[in-house]
């Protein structure tokens, strides 16, 4: 065989070990959330991690968001004398996608390379031998607590981050556009149920900006736990870890969006 | 032919020899009114690697044997690179062998299953070339993190076993326990790895370069501590070390590793006697 084809050989059956050891870490972080022994206080301490130190950065990037949405869509929306719309706009941007994208590119930047830091860490230094030598399951111990928390928080970011942003719309509706703000509220409100409900009390926006933060808590998550129990090299293979994480989980996160939307409107009955 | 490097290496391992006899005389004498080692010719063996072959990408052990009776100290040395460390991972089976069986208390571990093989785990301790103490975790929580996982002790129960340990290694428990590693020095973090590795009171300890990166005082406490083991204790321990000194010090036996097999495989005493002329080159260069 020709030595470039025996190359392209070794590099395909090298991506596709890569993608099996990345599915069986995911399935086996899974499983073990229903598996003894549960560590509770490890699950809160990364939800703690996870969840509430991140809250800050996710809800400046809300506020803004909502408030440059606000502000973009009032010029557009002027030109038909529609401004009064602004709430319907920015609620409906923001529920189903911008919350949940944004909020995932965050916590992937802030917490997915913490994560995989730590674990690459742990790894050069022994920590993880030393957990199997105690009679440990590394996955059970560090990875399934990081995936369950981001699972967890994720959503509940997603929804302060959305909720945050209608509220920077309101700020520029109200100080800038000058569309009352009770007018606002009604509008995302209108907004919110002409895009119809599931199971009759469920409105489908947030079924749809809901289900994408858990996607995408398991995507940051299993991603960096990947990256940092796979550290080789040092000190130079957790900065290599980090950046991999951070490229990896973002890019899964847009492509990764763009079929579950695709999904969610072909079976959430919007507009009908 | 004088200046034959070979020749010089043979002339320097005699000189080496020479030296290691006077030592191993100092050390019977260093015992005198303690309990002496006890003598292991009839004892069972606990672990077994019995032709052992292993290969990644190019062949790292090739039908390497060797045993460790109960209560035995065994030392692997040779040359870095050698796959000594790999025989610790094959022992705590956290590799399997191409070819060829690893016993542990005469119970192959090689075909077990990923849980089967943590139990097998908790029988051994061991300790880590950097120790490899969990950084979030106090010194207290490192050393009580086994007996939490795998014991039922009550919390009472568990404080009192940290302080014996740590008491044993010769820490002061109220100094340290609250301590983080970070905290620690070199010397006493190793301490706290062989504190954790015995907190669950294994068979077997198994320890990866022990004395590497640390001054001559704190190498001569920790090659002291694992005698103390030994001695105290009964434990069954394997030894990956560069430090012929301390080898020759605390190992019952010793195997040389050398072209991915075992080329030496007996008593410090016996390793001395020899005149392979790898062996005494490769003890010669050790002891330069």
């Amino acid at each position: 065989m020709p030595e470039f084809l025996t190359r392209l050989n070794n590099a395909a059956k090298s991506r596709v070990l890569t993608l099996q050891e990345y599915f069986v870490l995911a399935g086996k972080s899974i499983r073990f959330i229903f598996a003894r022994p549960f560590y509770a206080q490890d699950v809160v301490q990364q939800m703690d991690e996870i969840g509430v130190k991140s809250l800050g950065i996710v809800m400046l990037t809300g506020v803004f968001t909502g408030m440059v949405l606000a502000l973009q869509s009032s010029v557009q929306l002027k030109t038909f004398g529609a401004t009064i719309y602004i709430g319907n706009l920015v609620s409906a941007s923001m529920i189903r996608e911008l919350g949940p994208v944004l909020a995932g590119l965050m916590v992937a930047g802030r917490v997915g390379s913490g994560i995989a830091a730590q674990l690459g860490s742990m790894r050069v230094t022994e920590q993880i031998d030393a957990l199997n030598t105690l009679g440990t399951d590394p996955i059970k111990k560090l990875v399934t607590p990081r995936v369950l928390a981001a699972l967890v928080m994720l959503p509940v970011l997603t929804v302060i981050n959305d909720f945050i942003g209608i509220i920077g719309g309101n700020i520029i509706a109200a100080l800038v556009v000058g569309v009352p703000s009770a007018q606002y509220w009604r509008t995302v409100w209108a907004q919110i149920a002409a895009d119809g409900f599931t199971l009759r009390y469920f409105p489908n926006d947030f079924v749809q900006g809901l289900s994408k933060p858990f996607v995408f808590g398991a995507i940051i998550s299993i991603t960096a736990c990947y990256f940092g129990l796979g550290t080789t090299g040092g000190t130079e293979g957790v900065g290599q870890a980090t950046t991999r994480t951070v490229v990896t989980s973002s890019i899964l996160i847009l492509i990764v969006d763009y079929f579950i939307t695709q999904l969610l409107l072909s079976v959430l009955t919007y507009g009908r | 032919m004088a200046d034959d490097p070979m020749r010089r290496g043979s002339d320097k391992g005699r000189s080496v020899r020479a030296a290691i006899r006077r030592e191993l005389a100092v050390d019977d004498s260093a015992h005198e009114g303690s309990e002496p080692a006890p003598e292991h010719a009839e004892s069972r063996t606990i672990v077994e690697i019995d032709h052992v072959s292993l290969a990644f990408d190019m062949p790292i052990l090739e039908d390497v044997s060797f045993q460790a009776c109960e209560g035995e100290t065994v030392a692997i040395v040779g040359e870095s690179g050698t796959g000594k460390s790999t025989i610790l991972k094959l022992i705590l089976r956290l590799l399997v062998p191409d070819r060829g069986q690893v016993r542990i208390d005469g119970e192959d571990i090689t075909s077990l299953t990923f849980d089967e093989a943590l139990l097998v785990r908790q029988k051994m301790g061991m300790v880590f070339q950097g120790a490899a103490l969990f950084d979030s975790m106090t010194v207290f929580e490192n050393v009580a993190y086994p007996l939490r996982e795998h014991t039922q002790m009550d919390e009472d129960e568990i404080e009192g076993r940290v302080r014996e340990k740590l008491e044993f290694v010769d820490l002061d428990p109220d100094q340290v326990m609250e301590q983080f590693p970070a905290e620690l020095s070199g010397g006493m973090r190793k301490r706290v790895g062989v504190a954790r590795g015995m907190a669950n009171n294994p068979e077997i300890m198994l320890y990866d370069e022990p004395t590497s990166g640390l001054d001559p005082l704190t190498t001569a406490t920790i090659t002291k501590l694992i005698m103390k083991l030994q001695r105290e204790l009964g434990v069954t321990s394997v030894v990956v070390s560069h430090d012929i000194r301390s080898v020759f010090r605390m190992a019952s036996k010793v195997a040389l590793l050398h072209d991915r097999r075992i080329s030496f495989f007996g008593t410090p005493e016996e390793m001395s006697g020899t005149d392979d002329r790898y062996l005494n080159d490769f003890l010669g260069g050790a002891s330069a």
